[in-house]
């Protein structure tokens, strides 16, 4: 699908937004990819990928908190930022507005979950002392 | 008995235009999230793939930023064969001047659009419209199209009922849809609804065929409007789109004269000065425009969404019709269809669009009212071109006029915005200065040399 001409257009490696910074808009990807990652101590550490259609950047408007993670362009990409105000008086509007978001966010944790898991069991597999 | 959808329920839209589409598009999304199955036709005469006016819903064709990110929030990501263009600024001209607009984010986010299959004469059949698009996302739910006119509506024992070229058919819902373009008012009137229907008035458009790359190389990503002091013109646009200019004319009475005087206009001569040669209109029309809205846009079982019931003044049509869809399918599902249902849920959407209105004749009512005062004009121009020159002024004009023409702000938060002592103190000096330097003969340029604004506070 040839994509809108709508947002900014980022190139490969560009920072949309940073970790620890504080931030109040949402993105959209309306073409390419970007790639998540979450730093720490002096590591960096890839957490995920979205693709078109995603949205992020949701929680420092939920929770009011830095931003969790920093997102990069992977490839060039195209990105449409959401103001908050608009957002949040679309939700007072229309409160199913967030359905969607929500549905995105329960699948993160879904995903978490299943990364939760499997990292305990690594660590348990490693403490097992070898017989 | 309390009037509800359930599973297996039938509703039948009337009128697959932007409104029509978006409603049957979020009643199957609810309906899936209940677990509720539902039958929806949507009746459909247009083919939207067509070129020219019988494939179109005649309009400017700008879905404004406000709606496009609603709609990326939704998961509806318009793509690149639909958006023709996207824009990033306004420029507006006066008879005598002119001041460019741009968002502080330097992004596109306002789409260019056709609603059908472009104008006559489409050259590269690569664009697809708004309209179709929409109407196809329905389709994929879901929703059959029944590519016919409603001619006759009736009511069946409690159900409403339509008849299109085959049998009569009855449903559970009946959702009018039908715009203020190709339908009487007595087809609603069939199904129950006695209201006062809405007033439209008559609004202009054609479409020049320029080609690609002078639309970008002299109108680039830039909406140009145009307050001019053409009697009974109330406001003009020039929309850059993929391979035409689509020209929008609003006003009381747009008639041929009144269109001949645009052209020949001063400003209107400027803007298209460096452009060869006569331009061809490929395509033109004269569509109604909704004015007022209609009084009671429900009954049992019947809503009416869109331009046959209430929209936005002037702006963002299709940004109040998916309000106005998604709040009705949204009572559809959970709350039920009943009169009361939809006078419960419904009509506080509905009368909150039209309570705005009201602060939007009084916006553009002032709007002809500065536009017949030469000093006034002069000093909104310099209050907005001044903006830029100083990083981190308030930008009190710019966003004002930012949100009047792009429809991106509710009209009652522009009037309040525009009442402020500051904003008042601020217009009335900058006017006062601008006659002055008028008088010296200076002030014009002076203010198209900084004619470049950016609207964030
Ligand atoms: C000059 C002008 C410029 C405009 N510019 C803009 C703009 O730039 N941006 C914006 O957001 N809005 C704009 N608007 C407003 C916008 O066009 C409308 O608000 C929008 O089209 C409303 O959508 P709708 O679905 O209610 O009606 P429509 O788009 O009119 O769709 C109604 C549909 O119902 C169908 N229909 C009618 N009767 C029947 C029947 N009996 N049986 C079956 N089908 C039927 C028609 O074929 C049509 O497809 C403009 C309007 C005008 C007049």
């Amino acid at each position: 699908m040839e994509s809108a001409p709508l947002g900014r257009e980022y190139s490969d490696g560009e920072v949309i937004c940073r970790q620890g910074e504080e931030g109040d808009r949402m993105f959209v990807i309306q073409d390419g990819q970007a790639e998540v990652t979450f730093r720490e101590e002096d590591a960096e550490y890839v957490v995920g990928q979205l693709g078109v259609g995603d949205l992020f950047g949701e929680m420092a408007v939920f929770d009011k908190q830095p931003r969790s993670a920093t997102v990069r362009a992977k490839g060039r990409a195209r990105i449409l930022t959401l103001d908050k105000h608009g957002f949040l008086q679309r939700v007072q509007e229309d409160p199913s507005f967030v359905f969607r978001i929500l549905q995105m966010m329960s699948s993160r944790i879904r995903h978490l979950d299943a990364e939760v898991a499997r990292l305990r069991r690594l660590v348990s597999e490693r403490d097992v002392p070898a017989s | 008995m309390a009037l509800k959808l359930q599973d297996g329920s039938r509703v039948g839209v009337v009128g697959g235009g932007p409104a029509g589409s978006l409603f049957s598009y979020f009643l199957l999304t609810l309906a899936q999230r209940m677990d509720v199955r539902l039958q929806v036709d949507i009746y459909e005469p247009r083919d939207f793939t067509r070129p020219g006016p019988g494939g179109c819903n005649m309009c400017g064709g700008i879905v404004s930023e406000s709606l496009i990110q609603a709609l990326a929030v939704e998961g509806i990501t318009l793509p690149g064969r639909v958006v023709q263009r996207g824009l990033d600024s306004y420029v507006l001209h006066t008879d005598d001047n002119e001041v460019r607009i741009e968002t502080p984010l330097h992004e596109m986010r306002i789409a260019a659009i056709h609603r059908g299959g472009g104008p006559q004469g489409e050259r590269r059949r690569r664009w697809g419209g708004l309209d179709g698009y929409l109407l196809g996302l329905a389709q994929e739910l879901g929703a059959r199209v029944v590519r016919s006119r409603v001619r006759d509506a009736g009511r069946e024992k409690e159900r409403p009922t339509l008849q299109a070229d085959a049998a009569r058919q009855a449903y559970d819902l009946v959702v009018g849809a039908t715009g203020v373009n190709s339908s009487r008012w007595r087809l609603l009137e069939q199904l129950g609804l006695r209201s006062r229907p809405p007033r439209t008035t008559k609004a202009f458009i054609t479409e020049i065929d320029l080609g690609e790359e002078l639309i970008s190389r002299h109108f680039g990503t830039s909406i140009h409007l145009f307050l001019l002091s053409v009697p009974g013109l109330d406001c003009a646009a020039v929309i850059p789109k993929g391979e035409f200019l689509t020209v929008c004319l609003l006003g009381e009475r747009i008639d041929e004269t009144l269109v001949q005087r645009f052209f020949d206009s001063a400003a209107v001569q400027r803007c298209f000065a460096a452009l060869p040669g006569p331009q061809a209109q490929a395509c033109r029309c004269k569509p109604n425009i909704n004015v007022r809205e209609a009084e009671r846009p429900y009954a049992d079982r019947v809503v009416l969404i869109g331009d046959c019931g209430a929209t936005r003044l002037y702006k963002d049509g299709i940004g109040a019709a998916y309000r106005a869809a998604k709040c009705a399918a949204r009572t559809a599902v959970l709350e039920g269809v009943s009169a009361a249902a939809f006078a419960r849920h419904y009509m506080p959407l509905y009368r909150s669009i039209v309570r705005d209105n009201r602060y939007g004749s009084v916006m553009f009512g002032s709007l002809h009212w500065i536009k017949r005062m030469g000093p006034l004009v002069g000093g909104v121009l310099q209050m907005a071109g001044k903006e830029q020159t100083r990083p981190g002024a308030a930008r009190d004009m710019s966003i004002v006029l930012w949100d009047t023409f792009t429809g991106s702000a509710p009209y009652r938060d522009i009037v309040l915005r525009a009442l402020r002592p500051r904003f008042i103190r601020r217009f009335a000096w900058e006017t006062l200065t601008s006659m002055r330097s008028r008088e010296r003969g200076a002030a014009v340029k002076e203010s198209s040399d900084h004619g470049i604004g950016t609207i964030g506070s």
